[in-house]
């Protein structure tokens, strides 16, 4: 902590990592509500409505919070990452400028509109309004994941005699093989997202008898939702992103899995902690051959370990890196089975006489929250020790004149302000939940 | 191409602060248009609809000055480090005042959000002309094109600066006045009856301080960077920037007088484009001069991106600006009407 590098360092990973907390719940509701005013405007039938508003009503809290702790992130690469803005402004400014004039303007001038204008816009107008906030917001991921995934994959560049990296093709960086299936993988886990949070709140109805009606469509809903969406984050999305970083970070690969020495027949860890020291892992239990599989189609296919890397190209954590990637594959994996589950026996129409279910999807809240979180700590520690993957070193791109004890000034003063963000944030969504979907809980009005 | 990013550039920061200008300027005088919470409310209602709208020219602003010139975003974001940061944590509590005042039904809940609503608004105007200031100043920049400052050191303009001194505070102050004299001018004419009563008064009275600033203002930057008057020694349509200032000044006090608030409210407009853009005029091409080394200083030839980057961001920036004015005439137009108190008209 006394140096200007963990500073940055940490400050970035806190300050990206409560943000992402709330763009995933947007973007996840956003389609989730428009799903809910197609229907209403198909159906003609109005509860599909009343349902809508009462999402739009949590939707706007949370769309807020994430505005506010998303203007640090922009502004970050400035202030911390002086050196790399430098280096990359001319190829990653591109994305984060589209940012702001595609997706910013167009979600701040309709955001106000679905949440306050419905009664002036009509039933269409205000579909439509739903249908522009949903764009934005998935527009506004994209230009993020492209951001990202020239970072993890750099193309499309030329380097220039002042040592700046300069854009070559503006198609080629828009369509980045990396950021095509980063995006929908990240995407469909926001769906995720928005899927458990929308079953969950209508478990909790349900269990709690008290708008029983509701709750079961937020059920049908979110279940059928997270269902498809939990299914297609392990593939395509999952697999396609796997191969993906195999093809062009094999030592990334080799970290999250641990595994330490070449060979055929790689393992699939199930479970098990590095050792570093002995450099081989503790308490393991594996499926036999099965990485080998997933990677190359090939039972017996030989995957590259560690050993197979110089220690100074390996990501500089590599317990946390393993870690954060078995904690999203094992919710992945858990939150299908019971997404899986609970989808049939809404089939058989029994999931609200099952309270058993109903517990476990109210409890799992916190689950596709911690899932996303550990998938991107798996992306950015594993880019590690690269900024820029094989271009530029994580170490040299901080701000060279920003000293660590202004770094921790503000490191500091920014989880003060989240830990007050999250109280507030907890109480109004509290309310709004507590008052339940009838009515809404205070004038809409500012 | 990069001249044609600089005036981007300075046109997007002269469309934030006309718009969010009047958002921090409502922000600054909240308390004293509003005396009761019912107004208050009524006051918050006239910018609840634009004010994330407004806010995003900033955000966007910053990302194009990002890809344009990445050299000085770069040196100037983590030069003022600590103030940037704090004005993100006060951009946070603005945001957050004006969103969540609504939620709860409690005197106690409205006066703590009417109180930060106020207080980062009143601070956003200082910090934001305080920067302005150390803009036109300059800065010590390095070898390398980097600097750092601490918010203040001995309040001097020379040596080794701070972001607060006797020049910066000055260009805050004038900020501070300025946009919540603007501020006035938008409630004056989104207000009805008491509210707009006193938001026309104190608009005429500001009027004053303005004016007196702007003279004080002016002296004070060509002392303290008499190069900014050298692009004015030839004769150009650049001359006409002031004269746009100065006749926003003058169509404030006549407009004012005779209850014409739109007219003056974009006379105020005005005022702050003539004053910023006359700014910009005189800057060109330098970006961030130096204190230390006038050969260190950051111009558009050291700072600009490379020219395919810019040729293709000029494409889909002119494509995004259309856009963007699409939505910012079809939301003001939605809230074309004044506020009043029973329960806005924006519903």
């Amino acid at each position: 902590m006394d140096s200007a590098l963990a500073v940055d360092r940490l400050q970035f990973a806190f300050t990206i990592t409560y943000h992402y907390l709330f763009p995933q719940l947007t973007m996840g509701l956003a389609l989730l509500i428009l799903v809910l005013k197609t229907v209403a405007l198909r159906t003609g039938d109005e509860r599909y409505d009343d349902s809508a508003r009462f999402w739009a009503r949590i939707f706007g809290i949370n769309f807020v919070f994430g505005v506010v702790t998303g203007i640090p992130m922009e502004f970050q690469f400035g202030t911390n990452w002086a050196a790399f803005s430098k280096y990359a402004g001319g190829v990653i400014g591109q994305t984060l400028a589209m940012e702001g004039m595609f997706a910013f303007f167009l979600e701040s001038a309709f955001l106000g509109l679905f949440l306050f204008g419905e009664r002036r816009l009509g039933p269409r107008g205000h579909w439509f309004a739903a249908f522009l906030v949903f764009i934005g917001s998935w527009l506004s991921g994209y230009f993020i994941v492209v951001t990202d995934a020239w970072m993890q994959h750099p193309v499309a560049h030329q380097l220039m005699p002042n040592g700046t990296v300069q854009l070559s093709s503006f198609v080629a960086l828009l369509g980045n093989p990396w950021a095509l299936w980063q995006y929908a993988h990240t995407m469909s886990g926001a769906a995720i997202t928005g899927s458990v949070v929308m079953a969950s709140v209508g478990a909790f109805y349900v269990l709690s008898g008290r708008a029983i009606e509701h709750g079961q469509r937020f059920l049908k809903v979110g279940v059928i939702a997270g269902c498809i969406f939990s299914i297609l984050q392990l593939f395509p999305t999952g697999d396609q992103q796997g191969r993906m970083v195999a093809k062009y970070q094999p030592v990334t690969l080799a970290a999250m899995e641990a595994l330490f020495t070449t060979g055929p027949g790689a393992p699939l860890v199930i479970i098990g902690q590095p050792n570093m020291d002995e450099r081989s892992l503790d308490n393991a239990i594996a499926v036999p051959s099965m990485l080998s599989f997933l990677t190359y189609r090939h039972w017996d296919a030989t995957v590259q370990g560690l050993d197979a890397f110089p220690t100074a190209t390996w990501p500089d954590n590599v317990p946390l890196l393993y870690y954060a990637y078995h904690i999203m594959v094992g919710l992945g994996t858990i939150m299908i089975a019971i997404l899986l589950i609970s989808a049939l026996l809404l089939w058989r129409d029994r999931l609200t006489t099952s309270r058993w279910m109903l517990w476990i999807l109210m409890l799992m809240l916190p689950f596709p929250y911690i899932a996303n979180t550990a998938g991107w700590m798996t992306a950015e520690i594993g880019r590690q020790p690269w900024l820029v993957y094989g271009l530029m070193r994580t170490s040299g791109g901080i701000s060279p004149k920003v000293s660590a004890g202004n770094g921790l000034f503000t490191l500091l003063g920014f989880m003060g302000m989240y830990t007050i963000l999250s109280l507030l944030f907890l109480f109004l969504v509290y309310r709004e939940i507590e008052h339940g979907p009838a009515k809404p809980a205070a004038s809409a009005a500012h | 191409m990069a001249t044609a990013f600089f005036v981007i550039i300075a046109l997007m920061l002269v469309v934030y602060s006309v718009l969010d200008g009047f958002d921090l300027g409502v922000g600054t005088i909240h308390w004293l248009i509003g005396r009761t919470r019912e107004e208050r409310r009524v006051v918050l209602s006239a910018i609840g609809p634009v004010w994330d709208g407004n806010e995003v020219w900033l955000i966007a602003a910053a990302g194009t000055l990002y890809f344009a010139f990445p050299a000085l975003y770069a040196s100037s974001f983590s030069g003022f480090y600590l103030p940037l940061t704090m004005v993100l944590w006060l951009l946070m509590m603005r945001g957050i005042s004006i969103e969540v005042r609504s939620h709860v039904d409690d005197p106690l809940w409205h006066n703590l959000y009417d109180f930060v609503f106020t207080l980062s608004g009143a601070l956003l105007t200082i910090f934001l002309g305080a920067a302005l200031g150390n803009v036109i100043r300059g800065v010590p920049l390095d070898a390398d094109g980097y600097f750092f400052e601490p918010i203040w050191t001995t309040f001097r303009v020379t040596g080794s600066v701070g972001i607060l001194d006797w020049y910066t505070l000055l260009i805050g102050l004038m900020s501070f006045v300025t946009l919540a004299n603007h501020g006035a001018h938008w409630l004056a004419l989104k207000t009805r009856d008491q509210l707009q009563q006193r938001a026309r008064r104190l608009a005429a009275r500001l009027w004053w301080l303005v004016t007196l600033l702007t003279v004080v203002g002016f002296f004070a930057t060509v002392w303290v960077q008499p190069k900014i008057l050298e692009n004015y020694l030839t004769p150009s349509w650049g001359w006409l920037i002031p004269v746009v200032a100065l006749g926003g000044l003058g169509g404030m006090a006549i407009f004012g007088a005779r209850q014409k608030d739109l007219a003056a409210f974009v006379s105020s407009s005005l005022y702050i484009a003539g004053m910023l853009g006359g700014v910009a005029f005189g800057m060109y091409p330098t970006l961030l001069p130096s204190i230390t080394d006038p050969a260190y200083s950051l111009t558009l030839a050291n700072s600009a991106a490379g020219a395919y980057g810019l040729q293709v961001g000029l494409v889909w920036w002119i494509l995004g600006a259309l856009l963007v004015i699409a939505y910012f005439c079809y939301v003001y137009w939605m809230f074309r009407h004044r506020v009043d108190g029973t329960g806005g008209t924006h519903q």
